[in-house]
């Protein structure tokens, strides 16, 4: 067989009779062919594509130089593709028997790869060489050989033969080309290129792909020079070559854009141990730690950095000094610690900041620009959050119908991800339960044993909760008032307890109850599911209490403070007046004497306490995170693991065991946190920083953490399906978070001598005065006339109706889908009765021939009694089919020919398989069909 | 296409991207793994065939419950023993990769599934691919009542054309409306 390949493969490339010998040489083969095996019967496909285009080629290269041969008046010569296309279509019948006989061929290559088919090949190659005479191909040819091992390689170099050798023809005159084949070119080429841009998107072997790349390659490359004419043609072929530069360009950026994508690595190893649901913690880390740096490059670019170096020195003016009576203490570390002192009078707060319009030779507009950072944190957080929610509510698509939910379980339910077996362990045990559980539901929907006990159960269980929640924010408010008191009777006669009290409380707080919450919830009873989202929500609860608490008892303390800044303004005026005075009076020809900055009396200066506070929050809850990874996660692994040699009962799987990553609660912790950084960024411009360091050291940490004494969940959660509630929970904070500091910055006007804004009324003002001083004073009017109620409301208004708008369409469009999915059902249904009606007609012309059959069968052989044996083998053959096919085993033709209606309206539905998804299941259809084929004949012989 | 055992050449490196969802690091990556793969005496990477037991002790793959499928789906083996080249190991981790898309992925999912390779999902198949799920352990298994049962519910939801079978089309349109499907249907190296 193999010298039979050679010669005609000798015979492709010189001489013109292939195709009859081809022809010949299929029929006798075909027979091979046909033990399907898959392999070869894809083969075959393939083969039969590549055949047909090497065909057309070398029909085009004939025509062109021998255009009067009569065998040739089948297949006219046309260089366009498309009518090419069509065909080929049409000669798909002979081109078929063709592509066997080749994909014989290459089976047969394939199989003596070291052979002397090879040796052939080789010596036919260098043949080749010879004819050709290209220095170019030559040097092409030599790296091929090389690698000329298997069959695909043989074929690709062979396709590229005849593609050079068209190409030789074609260059000569793409002049000649008429405009409208210009254009059926042009339109080729496009196509090619789209075949070259989806073919990633094809599930076909590597093989196969490799070369229709290639193939359309060539071609794109070949005629894309064609196209154009004269200047327009230089332009085009440049506009090509750039195009691909881009093109390359593009992929590259990709590739280095997802090697800048940090941690990957370490996600990804946390994922194969512990699936998807873990690594979504950590994912979702990352996404906040990358919020947070650009929040960070804002306050820190745009503020602390321009005021570090161009505003005022520290100690040119009161509020940048620390005052004398803390100046002892200033640099002590348990001041440091509480951002007292020398923190306090830094970049690092709201009150160090200098009124000053403009600083530097830059002329900064410090003030205006801290104003607008403020702003922009928040806005830049709502749309980046907002985007994010839209775009996994896109990816999830449609998932809250119920109609799958136990095919979905099935087909979706294994976590790919996993490499753990462990994991993998906790993920069969889980996926059986669920099984189980829906089997279960699935029998009997609702079955409760006793409902009272459960509803009191459960009535009590929420009633301990609330009572939890109360307790805890009366603690908090009793906490903050407490240590107003302190503050006013000064830091430094309190303990570290008393001073660090509200903070230590917090935390505790938020560490303690949800473990309490987690006992109460054993008393409800609920599906693990629902007791997760209840455990969630009541977190929730507990952490928006708590920090509300803080935010109430904060406000009290700002009253507080501005009653204090009225004493103390007025004193101050008094205090000038006097000391002016005293020394005006004493001699007004000498120089008006110096006041150290650090002596000037001044104003508590709120906001910089509320930034302290939030800090402070920050930092303790930071410390307790940390300690609690560290006692409750590494200590208790060291423990259990250690203790394990000398224990009377088995630590690993007894009672304290190892513990489990907890997802929610470290999401909901990250998300709280992230609310602090909101509320607080603002009087605080440190805090982005802070948060940044904070959770880049998380996530060293908990990847540690976590890779070194986490086990794997029992209950293998999903990620996607909490995705968007996590995400829904952090605009819900964010909300909350903006609300309070929003108000302040409303309401409350700023101190008197301390921050950006100080001697305003209110800190937007500094809006007002820019428009006024920086702008021309048409801009100012525009705004005034833009900001007039008349214009807002009216503005208002249309934004209602076009949310109204919107919504009512998204209704109507729901309705839509609704109405197209009863059809579906509809059609099903019919589908389904044409089937049975289909199979009932067959079943009786069966039941007919049988009969008659078995009568002419009996009229034959009289009491035959192998007939009878042959008879029931027969029934047992028919009813076998019949449990494995349902009805349709019995009749041989029609659901084949029912089947593909079926099956093309499914395709059309999902619209967007439907281009695809053809080839893989064409395949299994003529395969279904063999088995009944085959009996047909039988039934008929006896 | 300068291909040798130790590295891979430019050309065949951007072909490769352009025909997987791989990115240049991810094939590399991939590269290099499957060398490790290799023995001593198997110098020529891209046309050795790397058996499936090779192949499956990939911490990656092994504790899939479809590993022996998946070899033998990506494997283009004319023995079908699962064995892989590194073209079908690329193809592999392709349709496994993050950004493929969904309609490739329940593509190769259904054959995964389909164990005798059929072009229908059929109560056999359905059964195997259960049986893979709930594992290996005798207490993790499913009776055969229970089995029964859910091979029905599952029938009843997705057989759209009520023939007693899965097929690829019936099988995309339940995947699609999956939620979890696209995150969970990864491997990566």
């Amino acid at each position: 067989m193999a010298s039979i390949t050679v010669k005609v493969q000798e015979e492709r490339g010189h001489v013109i009779h292939a195709q009859s010998q081809l022809d010949a040489q299929e029929t006798g083969e075909e027979d091979e062919v046909s033990v399907s095996q898959e392999e070869y019967e894809r083969e075959r496909h393939r083969g039969k594509r590549r055949s047909g285009d090497g065909e057309r080629k070398k029909r085009r290269k004939r025509a062109s130089r021998a255009g009067e041969r009569e065998e040739e008046s089948h297949a006219r010569p046309e260089r366009r593709e498309k009518s090419r296309r069509r065909r080929r279509r049409a000669r798909d019948d002979e081109g078929d028997g063709d592509g066997e006989g080749e994909a014989d061929e290459r089976n047969a290559k394939g199989k003596k790869k070291q052979g002397s088919a090879k040796k052939g090949e080789k010596e036919q190659d260098a043949e080749k060489l010879a004819v050709e005479e290209k220095p170019q191909e030559l040097k092409k040819k030599k790296q091929k050989k090389k690698v000329v091992e298997t069959s695909s390689e043989q074929e690709t170099s062979e396709v590229e033969d005849n593609q050079k050798e068209d190409n030789d023809e074609t260059e000569v005159r793409p002049e000649s080309l008429s405009p409208e084949e210009l254009e059926t070119l042009e339109e080729a080429v496009d196509e090619r290129k789209k075949l070259i841009q989806g073919l990633r998107g094809k599930p076909w072997t590597m093989k196969k792909k490799l070369l229709t790349l290639r193939e359309s390659q060539e071609f794109v490359d070949k005629y894309e020079g064609a196209l154009g004419k004269g200047k327009g043609r230089k332009l085009y072929a440049y506009k090509v070559m750039m195009g691909k530069k881009w093109m390359k360009f593009q992929r590259d950026f990709e590739n280095f854009k997802t090697a800048c994508i940090p941690w990957e690595m370490k996600i990804k190893e946390i994922e194969s141990h512990f699936g998807s649901s873990v690594a979504s913690y950590f994912i979702f880390l990352r996404w906040m730690y990358g919020i947070n740096l650009i929040l960070f490059s804002l306050t820190f670019g745009l503020v602390m950095v321009p005021e570090a170096l161009m505003g005022r020195p520290y100690g040119s003016i009161p509020r940048k000094t620390v005052p004398r009576a803390e100046g002892s203490s200033a640099m002590d570390f348990a001041v440091l610690w509480d951002f007292g002192g020398y923190a306090q009078y830094s970049v690092l707060f709201y009150g160090y900041y200098n009124n000053q319009r403009a600083i530097g030779w830059l002329k900064f507009r410090l003030p205006l620009s801290y104003f607008l950072v403020g702003v922009g944190t928040v806005a830049y957080s709502y749309m980046v959050v907002i985007r994010t929610m839209a775009r996994n509510a896109n990816e999830s698509g449609v998932g809250d119908d119920n109609s799958f939910n136990f095919s979905w379980k099935m087909f979706t339910s294994w976590d790919y991800l996993i490499g753990n077996p462990e994991t993998a362990d906790n993920k069969f045990a889980s996926i059986t339960t669920s099984f189980k559980e829906a089997i279960l539901e699935e029998q009997e929907s609702q079955k409760d044993d006793n409902i009272h006990l459960t509803r009191f159960l459960r009535v009590l269980a929420n009633f301990l909760v609330l009572c939890c929640l109360a307790g805890s924010g009366y603690l908090i408010y009793f906490v903050v008032r407490r240590s107003q008191k302190f503050a006013l009777d000064g830091l430094d006669t309190h303990s570290w307890w008393e001073r660090n009290e509200v903070n230590m409380v917090m935390s505790l707080l938020g560490m303690f109850c949800p473990m309490l919450f987690d006992v109460i919830s054993a008393l409800e009873n609920y599906h693990p599911r629902v007791a997760l989202q209840w455990q969630l929500g009541r977190i929730f609860a507990l952490f928006l209490g708590n920090l509300y608490t803080f935010i109430i008892a904060l406000m009290d303390e700002i009253n507080l403070k501005r009653e204090e800044e009225q004493i103390i303004k007025f004193n101050i005026t008094i205090w000038e007046a006097h000391f002016y005075n005293g020394t005006v009076s004493e001699n007004s020809t000498a120089p008006p004497i110096t006041i150290q900055p650090a002596d000037v009396p001044r104003g508590p200066c709120w906001e910089t306490m509320v930034g302290q506070e939030f800090v402070r929050l920050i930092i303790s809850d930071t410390m307790t995170t940390y300690i609690t990874l560290l006692i409750g996660d590494f200590l208790r692994a060291v423990l259990v693991r250690f203790l394990n040699y000398c224990w009377c009962w088995d630590l690993e799987a007894g009672f304290p065991s190892y513990s489990e990553f907890d997802v929610s609660g470290n999401v909901l912790g990250l998300i709280f946190n992230q609310g602090m950084i909101w509320m607080g960024a603002f009087y605080a411009p440190c805090l982005p920083a802070l948060n940044v360091l904070r959770l880049h050291v998380s996530m060293y940490l908990q990847c540690w953490a976590v890779m070194c004494c986490n086990v794997p969940q029992e209950r293998v959660f999903k990620a996607s399906g909490s995705n968007n509630f996590y995400m829904a929970m952090l605009l819900v904070i964010l909300f909350l978070s903006t609300l309070p500091a929003i108000y302040t910055i409303v309401t409350i006007p700023p101190s008197f001598d301390c921050g950006p804004f100080s001697g305003k009324n209110r800190m937007f003002d500094v809006i007002q005065e820019t428009l006024e001083s920086d702008f021309p004073a048409w801009i100012g009017k525009v705004f005034s006339y833009a900001s007039n109620p008349g214009l807002v409301l009216p503005f208002i208004l249309l934004m209602v109706l076009a949310i109204y708008y919107l919504q009512s369409t998204s209704k109507s469009y729901k309705e839509a889908n609704v109405e197209l999915k009863r059809k579906l059902q509809t059609q099903n249904e019919e589908n389904k009765k044409k089937n049975k009606q289909a199979a009932l007609k067959a079943q009786m012309d069966l039941e007919e021939a049988r009969q008659a059959a078995s009568h002419t069968a009996e009229r034959q052989r009289n009491n035959n009694a192998s007939v009878e044996d042959q008879e029931g083998w027969e029934e047992k053959q028919g009813s076998s089919h019949r449990l494995s096919h349902g009805r349709n085993g019995r009749n041989p033709h029609p659901p084949v020919r029912d089947q593909l209606p079926a099956t093309s309206a499914c395709l059309s539905r999902t619209h967007h398989h439907s281009k695809h998804g053809a080839p893989g299941y064409l395949p299994g259809l003529p395969r279904q069909s063999e088995p009944r084929m085959c009996r047909v004949p039988s039934l008929q012989r006896h | 296409m300068g291909t040798t055992a130790s590295q891979l050449g430019k050309d065949v490196l951007s072909e490769y991207q352009e025909l997987t969802f791989l990115t240049k690091q991810e094939i590399l990556l991939a590269h290099k793994r499957f060398a490790e793969l290799l023995t001593k005496d198997e110098k020529d990477l891209q046309y050795t065939r790397i058996p499936m037991d090779r192949i499956l002790t990939l911490p990656e793959l092994k504790s899939n419950p479809f590993r022996k499928r998946i070899c033998h789906v990506f494997s283009t083996s004319i023995q079908k023993d699962g064995s892989l080249t590194f073209e079908d190991f690329l193809d592999l981790l392709s349709a496994f990769s993050d950004s493929a898309t969904l309609e490739i992925k329940s593509h190769y999912a259904f054959r995964i599934f389909d164990f005798d390779d059929d072009g229908t999902l059929d109560g056999g198949d359905l059964e195997s691919v259960v049986n893979c799920l709930t594992g290996d352990t005798d207490d993790t298994r499913l009776t055969t009542e229970e089995m029964r049962q859910l091979i029905n519910n599952i029938l009843e939801e997705s057989d759209i054309d009520k023939d007693g079978t899965v097929n690829l089309s019936e099988f995309q349109h339940v995947i699609s409306r999956s939620p979890d499907f696209v995150s969970s249907f990864k491997i990566v190296l």
